[in-house]
């Protein structure tokens, strides 16, 4: 009998298709344009910062301090604009949030390549230390007065719908962009494939001449970059920026990615399905929203998801049938 | 036909105090099968490494290559463009990637930003694989296939990095016997395309089938490089270790006491009806094909599985094992095949896998280890087994496999058993670490203790052996001894 071969991310994505249908049919708001634009434009911001993640556990690393350096990013973004820059725009803006958060992500990359620290230890020392900085030197206080440019939203489909208009909005352009971006890199170019290489076999890649500086600082470069953006968007989404806003986003977002088909270990991994993993999650807790499920068991849904998704992963390698290696049985 | 690929000459390495390499030559003819042959640590890495490019030799050598050019040391740089290429024994291959991606990885890492195809990796990929001849799917991961088949795909890599010598660091180590042959017929097809291939392996009769020329390395200097033809096993471990090897049956001094008795050992589907007796200071040699039955007999005298039927008796008592706990408790000791992975905690201390098995002993009577009484174990038994070793302190990983090994003796040696059960005891082990461990063995007999020699080599039973029992099928088919047998009628009746 043929096996369906559908991998992580078909997994994935079948599920969300039959629970979308169950919310659907349970529910008369889920399945309205408006809900399900809402539910991207929510859920952009946690969809740049986990394609970036994804590069970085693809190279066999972790990386916990992206969200605070996203609320630092913000902070001297803003500053700089507003103080320094006579309020500037988008491209300013963008770039600069690109500029700063790659390199908030090479001071992780230069600690974990040139002192060898294992990549946990040193981004809780960087997410303590960028949080820290950034309440010592904000004084805990908010910036509600952002430039215009960023303060107005930017429409980019608006559709009627039954009570107002459905619109998507700019981030979820910006989330596209950085996909294919890093899509791209990861499979389309052979940098890509030495990033898996080296995550699947450090030892290996360093033996074929594969230079682990220039991967470390790629990937925790490209996260960086892509914690910047998503700042940038979260600000724009909320018109304000609040120091503590990000804080505690990183182990959803990496639960997340985890679920997507990434691994601590290294080598696995992908776009595709990092934002099917935010997206799982998403429709759940919408779903739950709309059915009136208490905000409370949210995360004990969420933790049991994740548990049951790991072991069913698992469990391929737990079966016999997985002992005998592919080559045996065809 | 002499035609040369590549000829070192005058290759030395010192590192700090040591010299590893002194004055060594090398030659290798184009399509040639050479083995560079010698004990661990005789200098064989550092001689592959230089002339890989990896390290830089001493001042003095030369590397010249078929031309009338030579240079001085061998770049990583010349390595690759001369197609010098190493598969280490780990084969550096990555598991997550597939099989076509591992094949033309060195061409992402030459050119990390051309635009991928997919087709065209699998296209090149399939080339090579069909040069090769080797049932090879692209698309599967490198982590579903077996060893072998990585191998295999390790040589598809270097053959499409325009390989022209390969350097094969113990290939056939993890490979079951069929899979050598099919490796050895690569090989010498490759040898027929031109390339040259050294190959590195401690199984010396591997060694002489696949090879024309072997060179011996000995403590860092060169012994000679000698033809095949008319070498023997014999005369290369002489040449490998300096020393003769003892090849002549061990003579028994007469039959102590019996100490473990099997009378009509029985488990269903492993062996039947066992009858044995095993006597103080006898070395007893238990041998026979794979599956007869010998590890799980070994199993049951260790208590680590229950007979079914008949009994056993220690010191003339009747024996009931629940577990191998108390098996240890009635001074029964079983060191097992795999003892590098499961006889041997890697990464902990000498000390500490030294003691291992009598840390309860030692914690009597105030419950608490003393380093001292932890220290003074391991280094009374690091003397008596002539491991070499530098500061116990370290992890048992930085030994060499011949000293490792000791390790593992030493920490079942310390539970003071009076049965000690062998299983293939050698098993990866060079050949002048094998003699030693030997010695050994011989040495604790002659103390007084009774051993069960497992071993699948008819040589080694034949040699150490006081009395060999044969086991077919799960049943005793032969008894005999070493005095009054050659080893080759003992080899044809393990092999019958």
């Amino acid at each position: 009998m043929p096996r369906l071969h559908l991998g992580t991310e078909g997994v994935l994505a079948a599920i969300i298709v039959v629970l979308c249908i169950a919310l659907g049919l349970t529910t008369d708001t889920f399945l309205t344009t408006q809900n399900l634009f809402d539910l991207l434009n929510n859920q952009s911001v946690n969809m740049i910062f986990a394609v970036g993640l994804v590069v970085v556990l693809i190279a066999g690393g972790i990386d916990i301090s992206f969200a605070v350096a996203a609320s630092v990013v913000q902070y001297v973004v803003m500053t700089l604009l507003i103080d320094h820059l006579g309020g500037g725009n988008w491209l300013l803006g963008i770039l600069l949030s690109m500029a700063v958060g790659s390199l908030l992500g090479l001071v992780n990359a230069f600690l974990i390549h040139r002192f060898r620290i294992v990549s946990i230890i040193v981004t809780i020392g960087t997410f303590n230390l960028y949080f820290g900085l950034l309440m010592v030197f904000t004084g805990g206080v908010s910036i509600y007065d952002i430039p215009d440019w960023l303060y107005y939203s930017i429409p980019l489909i608006d559709l009627p719908a039954a009570r107002g208009s459905a619109t998507l909005y700019l981030p979820v352009a910006v989330m596209a962009v950085m996909s294919l971006a890093t899509g791209f890199i990861l499979t389309r170019t052979g940098f890509g494939r030495t990033l898996y290489g080296f995550g699947s076999s450090p030892e290996a890649a360093r033996r074929s001449g594969v230079r682990v500086g220039v991967i470390h600082a790629f990937a925790y470069g490209w996260l960086g970059l892509c914690a910047g953006v998503a700042g940038l968007m979260q600000a724009h989404i909320v018109q304000e920026v609040v120091p503590n806003a990000l804080i505690g986003q990183e182990l959803p977002i990496l639960a997340a990615v985890v679920l997507g088909g990434a691994t601590l270990g290294g080598g696995r991994g992908s776009v595709t399905g990092a934002l099917l993993g935010v997206l799982l999650l998403a429709v759940v807790q919408n779903g739950l929203n709309l059915l009136g499920v208490t905000p409370y068991a949210f995360r004990m849904i969420v933790g049991f998801i994740i548990l049951v998704a790991i072991t069913c992963s698992n469990l391929d390698k737990l079966l016999p049938r997985r002992a005998i290696p592919k080559e045996a049985r065809q | 036909m002499d035609d040369i690929a590549l000829r070192a000459e005058g290759v030395s390495k010192v590192f700090g105090q040591s010299r590893v390499l002194d004055d060594v030559s090398f030659e290798l003819r184009r399509g040639e099968v050479l083995c560079l042959a010698g004990e661990n640590g005789c200098g064989k890495s550092t001689l592959i490494k230089i002339l890989n490019g990896v390290y830089t030799p001493e001042a003095g050598a030369t590397f010249s290559f078929g031309n009338a050019d030579s240079v001085s040391r061998i770049t990583p740089h010349d390595a690759r463009a001369l197609g010098i290429h190493v598969i280490w024994q780990d084969l550096a291959l990555f598991p997550h990637l597939s099989v076509a991606e591992s094949i033309v990885f060195d061409d992402y890492v030459a050119s990390p930003w051309r635009p991928l195809s997919r087709r065209a990796a699998r296209r090149e990929a399939r080339e090579v694989i069909e040069r090769l001849g080797v049932p090879l799917d692209p698309d599967t991961r490198v982590e579903d296939l077996s060893i072998a088949r990585r191998q295999l795909v390790a040589i598809c890599r270097v053959l499409r990095a325009g390989a022209r010598i390969v350097f094969m660091d113990e290939p056939t180590a993890s490979l079951t016997r069929n899979e050598v042959q099919t490796l050895l017929e690569i090989t010498r097809s490759l040898s027929a395309q031109g390339i040259s291939i050294v190959f590195v392996s401690h199984r010396l009769s591997e060694v002489l089938a696949v090879c024309q020329r072997v060179t011996v390395l000995r403590n860092g200097a060169l012994v000679g490089t000698y033809s095949t033809e008319g070498m023997t096993q014999t005369r290369l471990s002489q040449l490998m270790t300096g020393h003769e090897l003892a090849l002549t049956p061990r003579e028994p001094d007469g039959a102590g006491e019996p100490v473990l008795e099997l009378r009509n050992l029985s488990r269903a589907g492993e062996f039947e009806n066992v009858s044995l007796t095993l006597h103080r200071g006898e070395i007893l040699g238990l041998t026979g094909l794979l599956g007869a039955g010998r590890t799980e007999l070994a199993h049951v005298l260790f208590g680590m599985t229950r007979p079914t039927g008949g009994e056993l008796l220690k010191n003339g008592k009747p024996l009931t094992l629940r577990s191998n706990r108390d098996a240890i408790r009635h001074g029964i000791a079983y060191v097992s095949e795999d003892r590098l992975n499961l006889g041997l905690v890697q990464n902990q201390s000498i000390i500490m896998n030294t003691a291992v098995t009598v840390l309860n002993e030692l914690e009597k009577p105030r419950g608490f280890l003393s380093p001292r009484r932890l220290l003074a174990l391991t280094t009374e038994w690091i003397q008596r087994l002539g491991t070499k070793v530098n500061d116990a302190e370290l992890a048992v990983s930085s030994l060499s496999g011949g000293n490792q090994q000791r390790i593992v003796l030493a920490k079942w040696l310390a539970t003071r058993p009076d049965v000690l059960i062998l299983d293939c005891p050698t098993v990866g082990v060079d050949v002048g670490a094998k003699a030693g461990i030997f010695d050994i063995i011989r040495t604790l007999a002659d103390q007084g203790m009774s051993i069960i020699l497992i071993s699948d080599e008819a040589s080694e039973i034949w040699m150490n052996s006081d009395r060999v029992v044969v086991l077919k099928a799960g049943r005793i088919s032969r008894e005999l001894t070493p005095t009054t047998t050659t080893e080759a009628s003992l080899e044809e009746i393990i092999n019958a």
